[in-house]
């Protein structure tokens, strides 16, 4: 059984059509790729697969392990392995970054039948992921992402994904914006994720992302439709032409 | 719901008919009165009913009462509440640890048996104001009735009137008092309608240091009386009308709390006044979370150079609760700064009222005056009106006024959701973030430990009434699955 399987997915915000029939497959150990120009439907389906309800389902299915993942809420997804990182993190005053982890880490935990985790058995786990992050800890006594620099919240959300470890991890344009410095560092810890039982998603407009995490597979997303798929050397290609050379391309899809 | 809410209209009863009742009432009471040979007193109450007399309740036709109607409490006939007695244990749940010192009150009327006075440093007393009227009204008079004005407000003139008894605390110069001092006013359950008239003094002395808790809650209810249902069936309805003046003197430190957590048929008036000597440095707390009409004012006067007054506030509103505060803020001196900081939480029916006054005189130049009003609606027929009003005669100042009006993050909500936090508990943590502003401008203490450990309760309350989940909350609801 795939890890994740989507059967010709249709969505619609506010009454118009944005994904238009998403045939995707992801097994577990796979890195899936999905580039696509401006306003695609990208990350439509990364929030759809998070289960946001600001989008409607209207026709076509997902399973996460079988399980009907469109029939949970955001919280019962993420206890069943999901994790989205956002590409723009919410700051949220008065709640404590570590307190927040926490939190969450023993939602899940408690989901799955597991005992909570007290401060002091927390403390070493999250300081480890701390320095694979290269985060500073004082950072972590402020509020959940308040007043921090944009690399400071893209490197917070794969901590989190460090902590959470989930079965499938979804990168919405987790690049945009990071110098090379902090896209080292972020890759490098999406990379210290990867393993045979974890899929990942890796929803980016621009290729460069991909030469640090590199893909086993590349989907092409363009106006709410996979318009070619094949390996990572299609990232250079669309690199190199373009998305409006893909279009030409749509009848022949070489995955 | 409770009658006492709702919007009444005054045909019922005439107004010759509400003035009989108050004389009798004011009639039976002076007799009562503790200091009835003092002149002074007498004429302070006779002059104060004489000024209620001719102002009569405010209507919605005053500006100052714009948002609140309380032709609900004109047209009761409230008596003075009867003695009742109130075992320990009874009291048990509403008794906080870490005082300095505690006084308790049944009905208005101060119980020694529930109070504690027996671990106050040197140079603090801490007394039933009845007490200190009979034993020693020489130091009263300085003090009592000298700031509370009750040509301004006829709620202040009623509580003058009435005046009898509540909770005398001076600190003498110099003195610090660390922990704080508890006031609580526990009102029980009575078949008829029943009134009381708290009435308060504080003076700090100069360089002195105290915070006051002043707590009000009713006992026969449970201890969260919006919880049950019966709180509203039975029994009649209670008014509070509470008088505080704070006295700060010179370079005090000084801090005040009001906790309002009575039953949903109770009316509560309180009235602090502060009047800041200078470079004193005094805060107001309020914590609303009970009562089904309540007024909050606080009026303080910087009236010395280079005070600074925090004036904070929480405000938790559910079912068809009316929670109206009223900031009077007013600076008399120069190089005195204040700042207003109320937040709200709206559910339900509710209606809140922010209303920032702050008047600066000519003679208060270098004034810096800073308000912020910041609300949550929960529900679509929650309600909130926000007002600020500056009147400022000084030409070198700085005043800032600010209010928002929102709703809880859909956002912020899913974030939290899309790491395993259920929706329930997400919106628990946002409220308690939204709240903890409040808590964080509190000193650190058994008094903001009490607060703090209120509001946790409140919310967890809020959240766990399936009815009070409607209008917005309804829209994240989910409904989509294809």
């Amino acid at each position: 059984m795939s890890l994740l399987e989507i059967k010709n997915l249709h969505v619609t915000v506010g009454g118009q059509e944005i994904l238009k029939g998403i045939d995707l497959t992801v097994n577990a150990g796979e890195v899936h790729s999905i580039m696509g120009p401006n306003g695609s439907g990208k990350s439509t389906l990364a929030q759809v697969l998070a289960r946001r309800d600001a989008y409607t389902v209207t026709e076509g299915s997902i399973t996460l392990d079988g399980k009907d993942l469109l029939a949970m809420k955001p919280e019962e997804a993420a206890c069943e392995g999901v994790f989205l990182a956002f590409q723009y993190p919410v700051e949220i005053p008065g709640i404590g970054n570590t307190y927040f982890l926490r939190s969450a880490l023993n939602a899940q935990r408690k989901h799955r039948g597991l005992d909570e985790m007290d401060a002091m058995d927390f403390l070493p786990l999250f300081r480890e992921k701390l320095r694979l992050l290269e985060m500073d800890d004082k950072l972590m006594n402020r509020s959940l992402n308040e007043g921090f620099s944009g690399g400071e919240k893209k490197r917070n959300e794969i901590l989190q994904m460090a902590v959470l470890e989930p079965r499938l991890a979804i990168l919405d344009e987790t690049d945009s914006g990071l110098d090379i410095d902090a896209l080292r560092i972020v890759a490098n810890g999406v990379n210290s994720l990867r393993s045979p039982d974890r899929a990942m998603v890796v929803v980016t407009h621009y290729q460069r992302l991909l030469n640090y995490i590199v893909p086993d597979f590349v989907h092409v997303l363009v106006d709410g439709r996979i318009v070619l798929s094949g390996g990572k050397e299609l990232a250079l290609e669309l690199e190199e032409k373009g998305y409006a050379w893909t279009e030409a391309e749509t009848v022949g899809v070489r995955a | 719901m409770a009658t006492a809410v709702q919007t009444a209209d005054r045909s019922g009863t005439s107004p010759h008919n509400e003035l009989q009742s108050w004389l009798e009432a004011f009639t039976d009471a002076e007799r009562e009165a503790p200091g009835r040979a003092l002149p002074w007193l007498r004429h302070l109450r006779e002059n104060a009913f004489a000024r209620f007399c001719e102002a009569g309740f405010p209507t919605t036709r005053d500006e100052d009462w714009r948002f609140t109607n309380v032709s609900g409490i004109a047209r009761t006939a409230f008596r003075a509440a009867g003695v009742a007695k109130i075992a320990k244990a009874d009291a048990a749940p509403w008794i906080v640890e870490g005082a300095a010192a505690r006084l308790v009150f049944v009905n208005g009327r101060f119980a020694r048996n529930l109070s504690a006075l027996k671990s106050l440093p040197q140079g603090v007393t801490v007394a039933s104001l009845r007490e200190q009227i009979e034993k020693h009204p020489e130091t009263l008079e300085k003090h009592l009735a000298r700031y509370a004005d009750t040509r301004r407000d006829p709620f202040v003139a009623l509580n003058t009137a009435f005046l009898s008894d509540g909770a005398y605390v001076h600190v003498a110069r110099g003195v610090v008092v660390e922990a704080p001092i508890f006031l609580l006013y526990l009102s029980t359950q009575e078949n008829a309608p029943t009134m009381t008239h708290p009435r308060n003094l504080i003076v700090a002395e100069n360089e002195s240091q105290v915070t006051v808790v002043e707590d009000y809650v009713s006992v026969g209810a449970p201890a969260h009386p919006f919880r049950d249902e019966t709180a509203d069936k039975g029994g009649a309805p209670i008014f509070s009308n509470a008088v505080t003046e704070l006295v700060a003197g010179e370079n005090t430190v000084a801090q005040h709390y009001l906790i309002e957590r009575e039953h949903l048929k109770a009316y509560n008036v309180s009235t602090l006044r502060i009047e800041q000597g200078r470079s004193a440095n005094v805060g107001s707390h309020s914590l609303l979370l009970g009562g089904g009409l309540v007024r909050n004012n606080v009026h303080p006067v910087l009236a010395g150079e280079g005070g600074e007054c925090l004036i904070n506030g929480l405000f938790l509103g559910t079912g068809r609760q009316h929670l109206d505060n009223y900031m009077h803020v007013e600076h008399a001196a120069p190089h005195c700064g204040s700042r207003q900081f109320y937040n709200g939480i709206l559910d339900g029916h509710t209606h809140g009222v922010f209303h920032g006054r702050i008047v600066v005189h000519k003679a208060a130049q270098k004034t810096d005056a800073k308000q912020t009003n910041r609300n949550l609606l929960l529900s679509d027929d929650a309600q909130i009106d926000t007002k600020p009003q500056l009147e400022i005669y000084a030409d070198d100042v700085k005043c800032t006024h600010g209010a928002t009006i929102g709703q809880i993050e859909e956002n912020a909500l899913f974030y939290l959701q899309s790491r395993g936090i259920s929706e329930a508990e997400a919106r628990k943590l946002l409220l308690m973030a939204f709240a903890e502003e409040c808590v964080e401008r509190m000193h650190a203490g058994a008094a903001r430990e009490h607060v703090e450990q209120l509001i946790r309760e409140h919310l967890l309350f809020m959240e766990s009434v399936p009815q009070i989940a409607t209008g917005t909350v309804t829209e994240r609801n989910w409904t989509e699955q294809g």
